[in-house]
């Protein structure tokens, strides 16, 4: 079967983020050909250690998004604590402090929703482990919108609400550990 | 991706917006303004973006509600105490030479960054010399600025900033609580003048030494940012200051070249003096 090339790959993750991105991203070569866009539940203090602790476990550049910088390939933005982090239809990142979604800024749903519309079925949506709904609405979006899904398996997540809820709601994602998903997204682009 | 029909109709309905009401968002951020006008499509009962156009072509009294969509109301006193802290310790030193002083609260929404300053220049004894100007396009939120009530549920994180900016007194000097508001002291806004502006669409009002525009210019595009910063360059003094949101800068901007960074973690910035 033939499908889309990827542009570009979304991430979320709350409980348990730390543990899974440590996992899945340093097993991404330094040349990775997409951006990935990450967004973590963090409290809403200024600063938060996550990029620091993620760029030195990766090969990868990993920082906290700018607004209205390009997405560039080969680079790991996290959503910024407290605001939402978006993209637009230019392919360039927007935050955003409108209200919460699930009690969250940044929102999992938020950043899926918009980047499903912009890259449709250029991208690849990742659910981690986590203890609350966020991101099943936002993976829907995105298998909607012909991209792919994938979720970490529940029973090998720390905290398994978030992939459970995301598997219910989008039962074609593929249940995948950790390792299997940086696998799965080393072959997505290298099949190009 | 495709121009969608919904695409389209979104582009209409800014149009009949602008054309209508002359409120002009044809220059804001695509991903946060689609967002929001779902959320108002789906509150006035629309199917489509052209049924919500029909509605508020046709009833005026829809509009403001559209509008409180539009503009995204969220603030809090002292939002990031450390950028006030920054703004006491560092920048009313400098504004204190001034015999008289002008501050600019663009986008100031309902008005808790105004209060916020006026409650700091109060503090630092420059409040005698300060006049205020809070603008905005939103008129209720204004109308909410000009009263000055807030929630009472909001206090405990009012006080907790306030006391975290370096407040030299206790917030709870400057309200009172009433009917379930923080009914803020009338004496604070007495220097202090709410008005209506556009950054999209209106020009330069005043002379002023200190602009505060924070969490606003990440809702526009970069030709709107453009157009904002470049109004806040010829509104302020020689080596006047501006002070951005947390997560803001000039760095993609026109006018990065314009003003040299005062306090780099606050994102306050010092208007260059040879240009």
């Amino acid at each position: 079967m033939t499908r889309p090339q990827l542009e570009a790959v979304a991430v979320g993750a709350s409980a348990g983020a730390l543990e899974a991105l440590s996992v899945v991203l340093p097993a991404l070569p330094p040349d990775f050909p997409l951006p990935i866009l990450v967004v973590v539940h963090l409290p809403p203090d200024r600063k938060s250690l996550m990029a620091g602790l993620l760029g030195d476990r990766c090969r990868l550049s990993v920082r906290e998004a700018e607004d209205k910088e390009p997405a560039e390939p080969g680079t790991v933005y996290l959503a910024p604590p407290d605001y939402h982090l978006m993209v637009e239809p230019d392919r360039r990142l927007s935050l955003s402090g409108e209200e919460p979604v699930l009690f969250s800024r940044p929102s999992i749903d938020v950043l899926f929703e918009t980047a499903a519309e912009t890259y449709g079925p250029g991208l690849a949506g990742v659910i981690l482990s986590g203890a609350n709904s966020d991101g099943a609405r936002g993976l829907r979006a995105i298998m909607n919108a012909g991209g792919v899904g994938m979720v970490q398996r529940p029973d090998t997540a720390l905290a398994q609400t978030m992939p459970t809820s995301a598997l219910a709601a989008c039962p074609k994602a593929l249940a995948l550990d950790l390792a299997e998903i940086a696998a799965a997204l080393r072959d997505m682009v290298e099949s190009r | 991706m495709p121009e969608t029909v919904e695409d389209i109709e979104f582009r209409l309905l800014l149009e009949a917006v602008l054309r209508k009401y002359h409120y002009d968002f044809r220059g804001y951020s695509i991903a946060s303004l689609r967002r929001r006008l779902r959320q108002a499509r789906e509150r006035l009962g629309c199917r489509t973006f052209s049924q919500l156009q029909d509605c508020v072509l046709h009833d005026s009294s829809v509009f403001p509600t559209l509008l409180s969509y539009l503009t995204v109301q969220v603030s809090e006193l002292f939002r990031d105490p450390a950028y006030f802290r920054a703004v006491r310790e560092q920048v009313v030193p400098y504004l204190r030479t001034y015999p008289s002083l002008k501050v600019w609260v663009a986008g100031c929404s309902t008005g808790e960054e105004v209060y916020s300053l006026a409650i700091l220049f109060r503090e630092e004894g420059v409040e005698d010399r300060t006049m205020i100007y809070g603008t905005d396009i939103n008129p209720e939120a204004l109308r909410k600025a000009e009263a000055g009530v807030y929630d009472l549920d909001r206090i405990p994180l009012f006080t907790e900033n306030h006391r975290k900016s370096g407040g030299k007194s206790s917030l709870s000097d400057y309200y009172t609580a009433a009917y379930g508001g923080a009914v803020f002291d009338k004496s604070l806004r007495r220097r202090a003048v709410f008005s209506d502006h556009s950054l999209a669409a209106d020009e330069v009002f005043a002379e002023v030494q200190f602009v505060s525009c924070r969490n606003v210019l990440i809702y526009f595009d970069r030709e709107l940012q453009n157009r904002a910063i470049g109004l806040f360059h010829d509104s302020l003094s020689h080596k006047g200051f501006l002070g951005l949101g947390a997560r803001e800068s000039l760095r993609f901007t026109e006018h990065a070249e314009s003003f040299e960074e005062f306090d780099r973690e606050e994102r306050i910035y010092r208007k260059r003096g040879d240009r």
